[in-house]
């Protein structure tokens, strides 16, 4: 039997509850408002390890706790950083000689050793890095991965036949060689990107094998280090390393703080929680020019969305098809409608952040015109039915359905956007050659070079090409430009190449992304990159 | 008392393992490519599928991947995700927040509730009632992905009366904006409840008979028609706490709280199923213990039910 009167108990016990709620929370540091650190949004990063960061959360960080051999300035041309000099008279073998002086956050030097050892890591193929392919251009690479015998089956893959990449050699403590397998003029700025960060002793438990724990705390060679350790889904503070001989940096820490839902990131920013958000959601697009006033600013970035068409559908195998339904797609209206001007029109097949970059290379095939679409199309003979496919988690559909509803507009077909709840299941139906209709794709660049969206996107083993398209001419220039002596030269044939994609049509450029960002008034100079990083080197505390 | 008690502990086990077995075949039914997934729209590395194929046993039949999660969880090893983290790490970071949000919730929830109800369940048909209809209704008409987003631009954003968002190590006062919008999720029904059941037994036999034999009105109401009106409102109180825990996925979105709710989400998002499995689990043992308690308690308020 309980007390005789049950309001008392209810009362008390409301009361414990929420005096022990209250309790456990308390003590949670708030960053002054006068300190000179700023916060960064980002989403919670896979992982921290500079071979196995692909997506921009943990690029954004490993950015401030590493320091790059090159890094890019505005127009994305490569220059030194750690190394003091990349040199190769043949585009095949790379000497780079490391700066001197620099040491790890925990004052080991970074040696040659220290990339070499980071390098073998990120490559050899059981370690199961995400970055892993960056290093297929070395040579050896192929002896680091090993083949499953029957695929999914229970059979484990043989252990590869190395262990280290034989295209790197060590010269000296502060000098290495890089040979890679063919050569390749653009070398010299695949070495700038996050997979190629330097990794002390400390990282390694014993040779090749990472320490456990590594990730929750790196060490780096750059300009900030942790402060205490990764914690998960809520926050990484990272602080100025004093002993840094690069570059100066303006601020003295920097909080990276994690959310989940960029909604929730951009309430923070319009409260003044948060100093940084380098990508304001679509739903706040409408309000943020006047929430935010002259702090809300664009920069371009390296996204490129685009339509492929399947070549296993007979029915595109026609140019003049996919050229008319190129021609009638009003990007514009695209762009300016769906996107409220966060994306610009795409009139090339690569973004307007790499050199060698023209506009409308595209020509007449991406130039709005109805009449001349609708004529081309019915002389072509193109189906009267389409369909466009897109993986429904993106949030694709409204451009999708403006697309099909232009189409249906303008050439008098019947045209439905298709939605697949995942890309995995878009790319599944693509792989069993399931009658798709136009699939949508889009593409962020690696490293900041022509190549980088030519060779995946369009070439015959192109990683990323899933509609098949496949081109030896084209292959044959991709690979001449590589190996040209000069960028010059390269981004020449780069050109050419880009030619035969506009005069054949294997996909529909519509977009190039950009980076809508917005910050705090607590900071200037914030500038966004490419990449959608922030960055650390130019923003600093307004006074 | 005590039988009853072992017999359900009993049952509690069976269900345990019948729910976990069911949710972790659900997921592995759900799931064709959780590496694709995890990689996004990115092509996946050959080598890391093979590697991480061969970790996560993602090759075997689901009975042997099965088998590997239960040898696991009976040896306290929850496993890890899909990113490599231990999941009783990430149970560790989002179990706290998450229940202290739901306490917070359903202690505002259920007084609120009670209080108003069982004072419009005595004015019955008077003006305050009327209007606790009408507020009700609003509640019930509001979802939560209005509710949410809207008490954070007015209250966060605008008045800034309290904090936008809370995190992970949020104090009591970053929780209580949170709370209030997740404790109004259950105001609409309790309130009704209570009201309802508190009017009918204001007409009933026993309060006429406390009435004629003198006794006070605030003993009759605080006594005699509040603990009889209060079971059901317990019962339901006790199935809303585990459906807060696992139903804040849009309040803990919005006020980005990485809860339970969040990483539900997240799991059945990447098709992680030791995850999802993990923190089900956990949510199953609360609705098992929660349930067990609303039943104790029907024996405290109602002296006529006995437990053999």
């Amino acid at each position: 039997m309980l007390g005789k009167s049950p309001l008392k108990m209810a009362v008390g016990a409301t009361a414990i509850a929420l005096f022990v709620a209250g309790c456990s929370g308390g003590g949670s540091d708030e960053p002054e408002a006068t300190s000179n650190t700023v916060i960064i949004g980002i989403g919670e990063p896979q992982h921290l390890l500079p071979s196995n960061t692909t997506e921009s959360s943990g690029a954004q960080v490993l950015a401030a706790l590493y320091y790059p051999l090159v890094n890019f300035d505005a127009q994305n041309n490569p220059f030194l950083v750690a190394a003091e000099s990349i040199e190769s008279p043949d585009n095949k073998v790379w000497t780079v000689k490391l700066k001197p002086g620099f040491t790890f956050h925990n004052g080991e030097p970074v040696t040659a050793d220290s990339y070499i050892n980071a390098w073998n890591h990120g490559a050899y193929g059981p370690n199961g890095n995400g970055g892993a392919y960056f290093f297929e251009r070395i040579e050896g690479y192929a002896d680091l991965q090993s083949t499953d015998p029957d695929e999914d089956g229970p059979q484990e893959a043989p252990e590869p036949k190395a262990k280290t990449l034989s295209g790197l050699k060590k010269v000296d403590d502060t000098t290495f060689t890089v040979t890679l397998s063919a050569p390749f003029s653009g070398w010299e700025s695949v070495m700038g990107y996050t997979t190629f960060y330097p990794l002390p002793n400390a990282a390694f438990s014993s040779p090749g094998v990472l320490a456990e724990g590594f990730e929750e705390a790196p060490i780096g060679n750059g300009p900030f280090k942790m402060k205490g350790k990764w914690e998960h889904d809520s926050q990484i503070v990272v602080e100025k390393f004093a002993e840094f001989k690069g570059d100066p940096v303006k601020v003295d820490g920097i909080t990276y703080k994690i959310y989940q839902d960029q909604k929730a990131e951009y309430a923070d920013l319009v409260a003044g929680n948060v100093d940084v958000q380098t990508q304001i959601p679509i739903e706040s697009l409408g309000t943020a020019p006047a929430d935010l006033g002259d702090r809300f600013k664009k920069s371009p970035s390296s996204s490129f969305a685009f339509v492929g068409f399947p070549t296993f559908q007979p029915e595109f195998s026609k140019v003049e098809v996919r050229k008319a339904i190129s021609m009638a797609t009003n990007r514009q209206e695209m762009t300016d409608q769906i996107f409220l001007g966060s994306q610009t029109p795409a009139t090339s097949f690569v973004s307007p952040v790499v050199a060698g970059y023209r506009d409308n290379s595209c020509g007449e095939a991406c130039t709005f015109n109805a009449a001349a679409a609708k004529d081309m199309y019915t002389k072509a003979g193109g189906p009267a039915e389409i369909k466009i496919t897109y993986n429904a988690d993106g949030g694709h559909k409204a451009w999708v359905d403006a697309m099909c509803n232009q189409l249906i507009a303008n050439l008098g077909i019947k045209c439905t956007g298709v939605g697949e709840p995942k890309f995995a299941d878009l790319l599944t139906k693509v792989e069993k050659k399931e009658p798709v209709g136009l699939i949508r794709l889009g593409w962020i660049m690696d490293y900041p070079l022509m190549e980088n969206y030519l060779g995946p996107l369009y070439g015959t083993n192109g990683s990323s090409n899933y509609y098949g398209y496949s081109n030896k001419e084209f292959d044959k220039l991709v690979a001449e430009g590589s190996a040209a002596g000069t960028p010059e030269e390269a981004i020449q044939k780069w050109q050419q190449a880009e030619d035969i994609l506009a005069a054949e049509m294997p996909v529909i450029p519509l977009r190039h992304g950009q980076n809508v960002f917005g910050h705090s008034q607590k900071v200037t100079n914030v500038v966004v990159d490419a990449q959608a990083r922030v960055d650390i080197f130019k923003i600093e505390v307004a006074s | 008392m005590f039988r009853y008690f072992v017999r359900r502990l009993l049952q509690m086990v069976l269900t345990f393992f019948g729910a976990t077995f069911i949710v972790y075949a659900l997921m592995f039914a759900n799931q064709d490519d959780p590496l694709q997934a995890l990689a996004g729209e990115r092509p996946l590395p050959e080598n890391q599928r093979q590697a991480l194929t061969e970790l996560y046993h993602l090759n075997e039949p689901f009975i042997v991947q099965y088998g590997y999660y239960m040898q696991g969880l009976l040896t306290g090893d929850f496993g890890r995700s899909l990113t490599g983290r231990q999941i009783g790490d990430m149970m560790a970071d989002a179990w706290p927040v998450t229940i202290k949000l739901a306490l917070m919730a359903i202690v505002i929830g259920a007084t609120f509730a009670v209080t108003t109800g069982v004072i419009s369940g005595i004015r019955r048909g008077g003006p305050f009632d009327t209007s606790t209809l009408v507020f009700t209704l609003v509640l019930l008409a509001l979802p939560i992905v209005v509710l949410a987003p809207l008490a954070q631009l007015i209250f966060g954003i605008k008045f800034q009366w309290f904090p936008a968002t809370a995190g992970r190590d949020a104090t009591f006062f970053q929780l209580l904006l949170p709370a209030i919008v997740l404790g109004s999720l259950v105001v609409a029904t309790e309130l009704r409840v209570t009201r309802a059941s508190v009017a009918e037994n204001l007409r009933s036999d026993y309060v006429r008979t406390a009435r004629a034999k003198g006794l006070s009105r605030r003993r009759v109401i605080g006594v005699h028609v509040l603990r009889n009106s209060l079971i059901p409102v317990v019962t339901l109180i006790g199935v809303d706490l585990g459906g807060l825990m696992s139903g804040a996925i849009v309040t803990e979105g919005v006020f980005n709280i990485p809860g339970v709710g969040f990483n539900l989400f997240r799991g059945i998002r990447t098709e992680d199923g030791p995850l999802v499995v993990g923190f089900v689990s956990i949510l199953t043992i609360v609705f098992l213990v929660s349930n067990l308690i609303v039943d104790l308690l029907y024996a405290a308020l109602d002296p006529r039910i006995r437990y053999e």
